[in-house]
C-alpha cells in the first residue's frame, strides 16, 4: 500500500462543568480539520463537550517514568509550597 | 501518557529483559497499580495485550456487519433510529480501542492489515447470520449480555489505556442490551408468529453465545499469564456461568425456552448447562463459519473501496503543508 | 381488514411538512447504507451522525404531519405505509450513494440548501415548524461544513478523487433545481408566513456551492436544465427499491407491534 499511515491525533476534552481539558483518546486523521470533525464525532455523541483539543501525537513529549524519582520527588520534599503546611489563625477564615 | 511512540530512544535497551526489573513489575501488578504506555513491561506482556486488544477492536468493528444489516430494514423509525446508534457505538468502542492498542507501539495500520489477511482474530459469534428481525434483539440481549460481562472485570485490567477505554464502553454499553431486551420483550407479547420468530432466533444463538466465553477452563492456553498478569480476573467457566445464571430468569420471563433441555438447576441455584459441541467453534475460529468469507469480503472491499478516498486526504493535507510553508517563507 | 396503503388527506400543512419528513427520511437512510463499509472508521462515525441527525428530523416531521392531519396515522403508517407514488421527497435524496464522492457531492447540495432554509424556517409562523428549523439548523450547519471539507479534499486531492468528484458534480447537478421550486399549495402558506420562499436561497446557495467547488478545483455546471417531479410523486427508479426495504417488515407482518 503506497498511502502513507494516517497520522495519529490525541484527543482532549473540557465537558461543560469542567475547568480542565481532559485526554480522552486519540483518532486517525488527515490534517487538522478532519481530526477536530472527528473527535467530535467520536468523543462528544453524549454531549460530553464545550472545547475540543486536537494535537498530533508526535507533538507530544512525556515524562520517562524511570525519572520518576528525578522529577517528582523533590517537590514531595518541598513541604512549605503546600497549603497545609502554614498554620492560619481560624479568626482569619479560609484561605 | 498515551503517547504512541516511546519519546526515548532507550527503548531497544530496555526491551532486554532482567530478573530484577520483571519482579518489579510484578510486585506493581499485584499492588494493583496501573502500567502505563511508556512504563517498563515484559515483551510478552506487550504482546499479548496487543493482541487481546487489537481483536476485541477488529470485534467490535466486524461487529457492525451483522447488525448493520438490519438497519434499512427495521420495523419502526424509532428501532431504526436506536440500531443504528448502538452500531455506531460499536464503531466507535472498536476506534477507543485500536486507540488503546496503538500505546502498545502497532498502528492501526498493521493491527487491521492483519485482520483482513485473515492472521488476527476477532469474536466467534459475529460470522453468524442475522435472519430475522428477531435476531436483533438476540444479539443485544445475549451477545451484549456476554459482552458485559466479560467488559466489567476488564475496566480493572492492570494495563490503564485498555482499563480506561472499557468504562467508557461499559457506560455506552447499558442501552445496547436493555434494547435488545425490549426488542425481545415486544416480540415475546405479540403475534403467535412473532413469539415463534423470537423463540426461532433463541434456539441458533444460544450455543454459538455460549462459545462467545472461549474453550473450558483446561483447554484455553492464554490464561496463565493472563491472570497473572491482571489482564484476565476471571476464567472462562466462571463467566460462562455466571452468563447462563442472569440469563435463564430472562428468558423465562420472556416466556421463551433455552434450547437445551438436559439443563438443569443444581443445589446451589447454579443452572448447569449441557456439554458444549466444540467442532463447531473450532469450525468457526478456522474460518469455516456461516459468514466468515461474507464478513471478511465486506471488510476487505471497504477498506479496498475506500483506498482512493484515504490517498486523497493525504494528497490534500501533503498540499496545504506545502502552501503554508511557501507562503511562510514569504 | 387490514388496508395496504393509507392514504392522507394532504391538505396544505399536511404536504408541505410531509415533503420534508420524507426528505429527511431518504437522505438519513441512504446515509445508514454506509454503515460498516465506510472507507475510514472515522467517516463511518460522521456518516451515522449524519443519518441520525436525519432520521431525528423526519420523526419529528412525521409526527408532526399525523398531528395536523388529524386522522389516526402516526409516524411509523406516514413512513411505512406510503407508497412510492405519494412519497414527497426530493429527487436528489433518493439518488444511490454509489461511491463516497457522490454521497458527499450530494450532501454538499442538500446541507447547503438545508442549512438555509432552516435558518430561515425558524421564522415560520407555524411554532412547531419553527421549532424543528431550530433544532435543524444546527445539524445542517454541521452537515454542510463536514460535506464542505471532503468536497475541497476530494477535489484538490489526486487525479482519481478529483475525476471521480467532478463525475459527481455532473451527475447530481440537474437534481439541484428542485429544491427551489415551489407550487401552488407552497404558494398558500408562503402568503401566511408559515413557509418561506426557497427561490430567494438559491442565489446564497449558489455562492457557497461556487465558493466550495473552486476552493475544490471543481468546476461548476452550467447546464440549466432540472429534473423535477419528487414533490408530486413522480420519482426515479430507485425510490422504489428503497422503499421495498425499508417497508419490508410492516409489509410482511402488518399490523403488529414491534
Amino acid at each position: 500500500m503506497a498511502t502513507p499511515n494516517t497520522p495519529l491525533w490525541e484527543v482532549f476534552i473540557r465537558s461543560r462543568n469542567g475547568l480542565a481539558h481532559k485526554h480522552v483518546g486519540s483518532l486517525h486523521a488527515s490534517d487538522a480539520t478532519m481530526a477536530l470533525q472527528a473527535a467530535r464525532d467520536i468523543y462528544t455523541r453524549r454531549g460530553e463537550g464545550l472545547s475540543i483539543w486536537v494535537v498530533p501525537s508526535s507533538a507530544i513529549t512525556a515524562s520517562d517514568p524511570a525519572d520518576k524519582g528525578m522529577m517528582f520527588e523533590p517537590a514531595e520534599s518541598k513541604i512549605y509550597r503546600h497549603p497545609t503546611f502554614y498554620e492560619v489563625p481560624e479568626e482569619v477564615g479560609h484561605m | 501518557m498515551y503517547t504512541q511512540a516511546l519519546n526515548t530512544s532507550d527503548a531497544d535497551e530496555r526491551s532486554l529483559e532482567d530478573a530484577a526489573q520483571a519482579a518489579r513489575f510484578q510486585a506493581r501488578i499485584d499492588a494493583e497499580e496501573r502500567i502505563e504506555p511508556n512504563d517498563w513491561m515484559p515483551a510478552a506482556y506487550r504482546k499479548t495485550l496487543t493482541r487481546q486488544i487489537s481483536q476485541h477492536a477488529h470485534s467490535e468493528i466486524v461487529g457492525m456487519l451483522p447488525e448493520g444489516n438490519w438497519i434499512t430494514r427495521a420495523p419502526t423509525l424509532r428501532r431504526k433510529a436506536a440500531l443504528l446508534a448502538k452500531v455506531q457505538d460499536e464503531c466507535g468502542h472498536g476506534l477507543y480501542l485500536y486507540a488503546a492498542a496503538e500505546t502498545l507501539g502497532s498502528s492501526r495500520e498493521e493491527l487491521v492489515d492483519a485482520m483482513l489477511a485473515g492472521k488476527a482474530k476477532y469474536s466467534s459469534i459475529f460470522n453468524y447470520p442475522t435472519l430475522t428481525w428477531a435476531d436483533i434483539g438476540v444479539i443485544g440481549w445475549l451477545v451484549d449480555g456476554a459482552a458485559i460481562m466479560n467488559q466489567i472485570p476488564l475496566c480493572r485490567c492492570s494495563y490503564g489505556p485498555y482499563a480506561r477505554a472499557m468504562i467508557r464502553v461499559c457506560k455506552e454499553e447499558s442501552f445496547h442490551q436493555r434494547q435488545g431486551y425490549e426488542i425481545m420483550l415486544t416480540l415475546a407479547r405479540g403475534s403467535d408468529e412473532q413469539k415463534a420468530m423470537a423463540q426461532d432466533a433463541l434456539n441458533r444463538w444460544w450455543w454459538p453465545v455460549l462459545m462467545m466465553f472461549g474453550p473450558p477452563d483446561q483447554v484455553s492456553q492464554h490464561s496463565d499469564t493472563s491472570t497473572k498478569w491482571k489482564i484476565k480476573r476471571f476464567s472462562n467457566d466462571e463467566l460462562r456461568q455466571k452468563f447462563v445464571d442472569a440469563t435463564v430468569p430472562q428468558a423465562q420471563f420472556l416466556g421463551l425456552t433455552i434450547p437445551d433441555p438436559g439443563m438443569k438447576q443444581d443445589a446451589d441455584g447454579h443452572w448447569r448447562y449441557s456439554e458444549i459441541d466444540w467442532t463447531e467453534f473450532k469450525q468457526v475460529l478456522a474460518g469455516n463459519g456461516p459468514c466468515n468469507r461474507d464478513r471478511m469480503a465486506a471488510r476487505r472491499k471497504a477498506h479496498n473501496d475506500g483506498a482512493w478516498v484515504r490517498e486523497a486526504a493525504a494528497a490534500y493535507a501533503e498540499k496545504r503543508r506545502y502552501r503554508h510553508a511557501a507562503q511562510a517563507a514569504e | 381488514m387490514t388496508v395496504s396503503n393509507i392514504q392522507v388527506s394532504e391538505t396544505p400543512l399536511v404536504l408541505y411538512t410531509l415533503r420534508r419528513a420524507d426528505d429527511a427520511l431518504v437522505l438519513g437512510h441512504r446515509l445508514s447504507e454506509w454503515c460498516g463499509h465506510a472507507p475510514i472508521l472515522e467517516e463511518d462515525m460522521a456518516l451515522a451522525n449524519m443519518g441520525l441527525d436525519l432520521l431525528g428530523q423526519a420523526r419529528e416531521l412525521y409526527s408532526y404531519a399525523a398531528k395536523v392531519e388529524g386522522r389516526d396515522n402516526d409516524e411509523d403508517k406516514l413512513a411505512y405505509l406510503r407508497d412510492v407514488r405519494q412519497y414527497r421527497n426530493l429527487l436528489l435524496l433518493e439518488q444511490p450513494n454509489d461511491d463516497f464522492a457522490r454521497t458527499m457531492v450530494r450532501q454538499l447540495f442538500y446541507s447547503a440548501f438545508a442549512d438555509l432554509y432552516w435558518r430561515a424556517m425558524m421564522k415560520s409562523s407555524d411554532q412547531t415548524l419553527a421549532a424543528i428549523a431550530a433544532r435543524s439548523e444546527k445539524e445542517s450547519a454541521y452537515h454542510l461544513r463536514h460535506s464542505s471539507e471532503w468536497i475541497i479534499r476530494l477535489g484538490d486531492g489526486t487525479e482519481e478523487s478529483h475525476a471521480r468528484a467532478q463525475a459527481a458534480v455532473d451527475h447530481l447537478w440537474a437534481f439541484t433545481g428542485e429544491m427551489f421550486a415551489v407550487d401552488e399549495s407552497e404558494q398558500a402558506l408562503i402568503h401566511k408566513g408559515v413557509a418561506i420562499d426557497p427561490a430567494t436561497l438559491r442565489p446564497l446557495w449558489l455562492k457557497t456551492i461556487s465558493d466550495v467547488l473552486a476552493e475544490a478545483t471543481l468546476a461548476l455546471p452550467s447546464s440549466e436544465w432540472m429534473q423535477q417531479g419528487g414533490r408530486s410523486g413522480r420519482h426515479s427508479e430507485h425510490l422504489g427499491h428503497l422503499l421495498s426495504e425499508l417497508q419490508y417488515m410492516q409489509r410482511s407482518f402488518p399490523g403488529l407491534t414491534w
